[in-house]
């Protein structure tokens, strides 16, 4: 059915194209297109039936699929930098990338009216044709790796809902802060270039630090002052949406790769292809969150922060410090989002909104898992990251954002206080 | 540097059609967030689920006319479907959702597989043109004086969203000072009291979702005729948060603050805009320092501590009553 | 009016059956993470009586008013007035049926003017619904409904506060307030959780004086109060609640000389359930 809708689309485009002057605003007809072909010894055949996707700064601009003599293109909207990517799995058996690390043109530049033609060079078959099991089994890995992303970042999110009962926004900006400092201390060319566990390391420090300073010098303030939560929660729109902004100045528009890591290749599991660097994501996410679970249920602090989020009047009263536990929960809650941010920046790609763009798959993940639920959120979040990567198994790649919340508009209809919440907490 | 340059473009920008459209889809914000207490982070969605309402219908041969009416009720039946599932819970579930539902639908508006009927990225253009026809302004002549002068296409625009805006604001008056809105208030103030007196809150609160969706569904209808264009990405997230910026500077839950909020608004982001593209002309160091898209990208982190500031400093905005606003703080 | 009840015999036991009962309730309960909060076998309540529920902290009787006006959904139970079923209808369905409540802790629209708190009381007016906003017409519906809003706040002395907004009311002003309100739904119950908490001695007479003047005119009230000394005063009838359960009903004199309540309020099971 893809297939089908996605010819459908190139003959519109197409026809747009021609009749191009009865559309002011469509621009001068830019466009990245290509001829596959596939080179056996002396002989270059066409190929038939490849999908090629184009996308700008994370966000899907289009695609198309090479026709009988191999010929493919796809409008652009204006000049620019493209990312262009040519579908593996839609490769037919026995052809290849001749060089596999070349399955992604990062940045293809179009200039004015221009049709720029790039080049995939194919070969045999460098890897062989992909069984739905091996399809299955490395979008799994791929969801578990994003639910786990997921994860990290939701936690703090729900956490600190848990002790103030404000949703904040601005953990989003919380999540690229802590992807951004990564980058700049371990990839940036004007930066100290240190090795990404080091870099790592500050910026989940620099994350930790922001939560408390933010604590401090916005939120208890306001609640000092007796802020309704929902004028609190504009403010936290306001704080991310100058964040966000802030970080488009300083780190312009451009995706960017950690560059230790960028272009691993994959090892084969199970005979299943994977990544290494997104099992480590998925260990490091269970430890992490293993220790956190630890730290909840067994420490000091831990029990006092599950006291204050049952009952704040009664936990103050039994001799908590209940602004110190708030102050913690916003450390904790800007440290594991500058961990999540990390993990996200090294699966993908570091970029300014990539937090605000995770925000609504946290959101979808918390409501799924129940809002104010640690363990719910933590189900939650692999229900969505593995929903995302499965559900392109039947949809096009670029609406599998929009599956994740579409399932969290389901599960408000069936089910609204979450796999793990309670009636109460909803009403 | 060309002061009066910068003040008329700033003007200009203030009176024209774009200002309009911001103030009537801040009317239905205001009426669902300042006079209901709902919390719609998705209000841009409604903007754009009318205005591509209008456009597939002119496209898939329809009239203009029709394809108004079809985008208002897309618009209605978007906050019906939202509100059913979200509008029982608590506030935060229905931000939550907003937002996340108008991102899935530009997501999916965007995508190659809408494409047959969206056009993707590329977005639909020159449905409006029944509109221009009935311009009785010729097109090119300038109307105005000195450099504060507009096309005779443009004014007919401006008259026209201005007039929609005026006469939407008086409908919103009429109803929010019967004892509709009174009760649509007592929900906003407190909705297990209001339960208490035998009223429904999710009745009162589903009407005001989709009556404000209505409104912003026909500003959103009215940006697409003067541009003669929708595009997906036209309707991003930030069109919301400045929706909210101009309630609040207005003055959440009185009737002509939208209005003022996004003139007032508009005025200062345009003359900020010519304000720093003209020293980025005249002023060396300005030039040094920011690029024209970082000057653009500044003004949205001012949007954004405006937006905070505004908050935590003055929540009754340029309208509202402190006293009132105080109240709430008790 | 305690002594009509002698009259008609009604019987001093959990459960009993009464003369003309207004609100019948049968089988409710109610239960959090295993305790139950509410497990009321049977109650009745007669008409034109004030009728309070006592108990201990804890004895789930603020629980029973939220089942009852639909606040909180009971896990069994059924529940009439006047032989309309309320059951697992919603709040305001239930108020608009002739059930209407007030909350322990004051719940006045803070920004709405006392007048206009009192207007959103009154049921029935056409521009309540949105197309009677849009086309007009209730003019009149509104002018009688102000000036009984009006006749009530003299009654409950708020006549110089009528235009000032209602969060800028003293408590016990608050508490007039909440009380004249629910009176302008017109109901045939009133249910008062808790209204002399937190209320100083003149006005808790004033409060009581009230009370009984609804009665009077013929509405009944069921009151929630933990304070014994308060009860005796003004009650037709009282019904005591402990864990949830029904331990004994009588005249204010039977209940004072019951065993099982003084055990209730002083012996082995005070202050051990929390609700």
């Amino acid at each position: 059915m893809p297939t089908r809708l996605v010819r459908l689309t190139l003959i519109a485009l197409l026809l747009l194209l021609v009749v191009g002057g009865a559309a002011p605003a469509f621009g001068a007809g830019e466009a990245i297109k290509g001829r596959l072909r596939a080179t056996f010894e002396e002989d270059r055949t066409p190929v038939e039936g490849v999908t090629i996707d184009v996308s700008q700064d994370g966000q899907p601009i289009g695609s198309a699929v090479s026709a009988e003599d191999g010929t493919w293109l796809v409008p652009v909207p204006g000049a620019g930098t493209y990312q262009v990517e040519l579908d593996v799995s839609t490769l037919p058996d026995g052809v290849g990338l001749t060089d596999p690390e070349r399955v992604i043109l990062p940045a293809v530049e179009v200039g004015e009216g221009q049709e720029k033609t790039v080049i995939f060079r194919l070969g045999p078959g460098a890897s062989s044709p992909v069984s739905t099991y091996q399809r299955v089994g490395s979008l799994t890995v791929l969801g578990l790796k994003l639910g786990a992303v997921i994860a990290l970042s939701a936690i703090g999110l729900s956490l600190v809902f848990q002790v103030t009962g404000l949703v904040n926004f601005a953990h989003a900006e919380m999540v690229t802060l802590g992807a951004i400092s990564a980058y700049l201390f371990h990839g940036s060319p004007v930066g100290p270039k240190w090795p990404l566990a080091v870099a790592a390391i500050f910026a989940v420090a620099i994350g930790a630090a922001f939560g408390f300073v933010q604590e401090k010098a916005l939120w208890k303030p306001l609640r000092m002052r007796q802020t309704s939560l929902i004028a609190m929660m504009v403010v936290s729109i306001g704080l991310s949406f100058a964040m966000r902004n802030l970080f488009l100045i300083i780190f312009n528009g451009e995706p960017r790769a950690f560059p230790d890591f960028s272009g691993q290749s994959p090892i084969v599991v199970l005979g299943i292809p994977m990544v290494p660097k997104h099992l480590f994501t998925i260990f490091a996410a269970a430890v992490i969150l293993g220790g956190l679970g630890l730290f909840l249920s067994k420490s000091r602090s831990g029990t006092a922060l599950r006291a204050v989020s049952d009952n704040k009047d009664l936990a103050e009263s039994s001799g908590i410090d209940v602004n110190k536990i708030i102050a913690l929960t916003w450390v904790l809650a800007g440290g594991l989002a500058a961990t999540g941010g990390v993990f996200f920046g090294l699966t993908e790609t570091v970029q300014w909104d990539m937090g605000f763009r995770l925000l609504l798959l946290i959101f979808a993940a918390v409501v799924l898992g129940g809002l104010g639920t640690t363990y719910g959120v933590i189900a939650g979040a692999m229900v969505v990251g593995l929903a995302v990567e499965l559900s392109t198994l039947f949809i096009p790649n670029e609406l599998k954002t929009a599956v994740g919340l579409i399932v969290l508009i389901i599960m408000l209809l069936v089910r609204p206080q979450g796999l793990l919440g309670t009636k109460d907490r909803i009403g | 540097m060309d002061w009066i340059g910068i003040l008329t473009d700033g003007a200009l920008a203030t009176v024209g059609p774009l200002t309009a459209a911001y103030a009537l889809s801040a009317v239905g914000l205001n009426l669902q967030f300042g006079y209901g207490g709902l919390l719609n982070f998705g209000h841009v969605a409604f903007m754009m689920v009318g205005a591509y309402g209008t456009a597939i219908t002119v496209d898939l041969g329809g009239s203009l006319w029709l394809g108004i009416v079809v985008g208002i009720l897309a618009a209605v039946l978007l906050g019906f479907l939202l509100g059913l599932p979200t509008l029982r819970l608590r506030a935060d579930y229905l931000a939550i959702a907003t937002i996340a539902v108008a991102e899935a639908l530009r997501l999916i508006i965007r995508s190659t597989w809408a494409a047959p009927f969206t056009n993707g990225v590329f977005g639909i253009q020159g449905f409006a043109d029944e509109f221009f026809a009935l311009n009785p302004f010729p097109t090119a002549k300038l109307y105005g004086f000195g450099s504060f002068i507009v096309t005779g296409r443009k004014l007919w625009v401006m008259i026209v969203s201005w007039i929609v805006v005026l006469l939407v604001t008086l409908l919103v008056r009429r109803i929010i000072s019967s004892p509709w809105g009174r009760a649509l208030k007592a929900i906003r103030e407190d909705e297990d009291a209001a339960s208490a007196l035998g009223k429904n809150p999710f009745m009162f609160k589903l009407q005001v979702l989709m009556l404000g969706g209505a409104m912003a569904g026909l500003a959103g209808i009215l940006i697409g005729i003067e541009q003669q264009n929708v595009t997906p990405d036209g309707y991003l997230p930030k069109v919301t948060f400045i929706l909210y910026v101009i309630v609040i500077l207005g003055g959440a839950g009185t009737i002509w603050g939208p209005i003022l909020g996004a003139v007032v608004f508009q005025f200062l982001f345009f003359t900020i805009d010519s304000f720093m593209v003209d020293s980025q002309a005249h002023v060396g160091w300005v030039n040094d320092l920011l690029s024209p898209s970082d000057a653009g990208q500044l003004k949205l982190v001012f949007v954004g501590i405006g937006l905070m500031l505004l908050m935590i400093f003055r929540p009754q905005g340029l309208l509202g009553d402190r006293e009132e606003t105080l109240i709430d703080e008790r | 009016m305690s002594a009509e009840i002698h009259d008609r015999f009604a019987e001093a036991t959990p459960g009993s059956t009464k003369p003309d009962a207004v609100l019948v309730a049968d089988k409710v309960s109610r239960s959090f993470g295993g305790v139950h909060a509410v497990d009321v076998d049977h109650l009745e309540v007669q008409r034109h009586t004030v009728t309070s529920l006592i108990g201990p902290n804890g004895a789930g009787k603020t629980t029973l008013f939220n089942l009852l006006t639909g606040f909180d959904k009971p896990d069994t139970g059924s529940w009439s007035l006047d032989g309309v079923d309320l059951s697992s209808q919603s709040p305001h369905e239930i108020a608009r049926a002739g059930m209407v409540r007030t909350f322990q802790l004051t719940r006045t629209l803070s920004r709405l003017s006392v007048l206009d708190n009192m207007l959103v009381g009154a049921k029935g007016n056409p521009g309540e619904r949105l197309k009677g906003a849009f086309l007009g017409g209730w003019r009149s519906t509104e002018d009688q409904n102000i000036e009984r809003a009006h006749d009530l706040l003299d009654r409950f002395s708020l006549a110089q506060v009528t235009n000032d907004f209602a969060g800028s009311l003293s408590g016990g002003q608050r508490k007039l307030l909440e009380m004249a309100r629910a009176l302008m739904v017109e109901p045939t119950i009133v249910m008062l959780d808790e209204p002399m908490a937190g209320v100083n001695p003149a006005l808790t007479q004033s409060l009581l004086g009230h009370i009984t003047s609804l009665r009077d005119e013929g509405l009944t009230v069921v009151f929630v109060e933990h304070d014994m000394d308060v009860i005796q005063e003004i009650s037709d009838w009282v019904v005591v609640l402990a864990e949830g359960k029904i331990i004994s009903e009588g005249t204010p004199d039977d209940i004072s000389h019951d065993p099982e309540v003084i055990d209730a309020y002083l012996g082995k099971h005070h202050g051990e359930a929390a609700s």
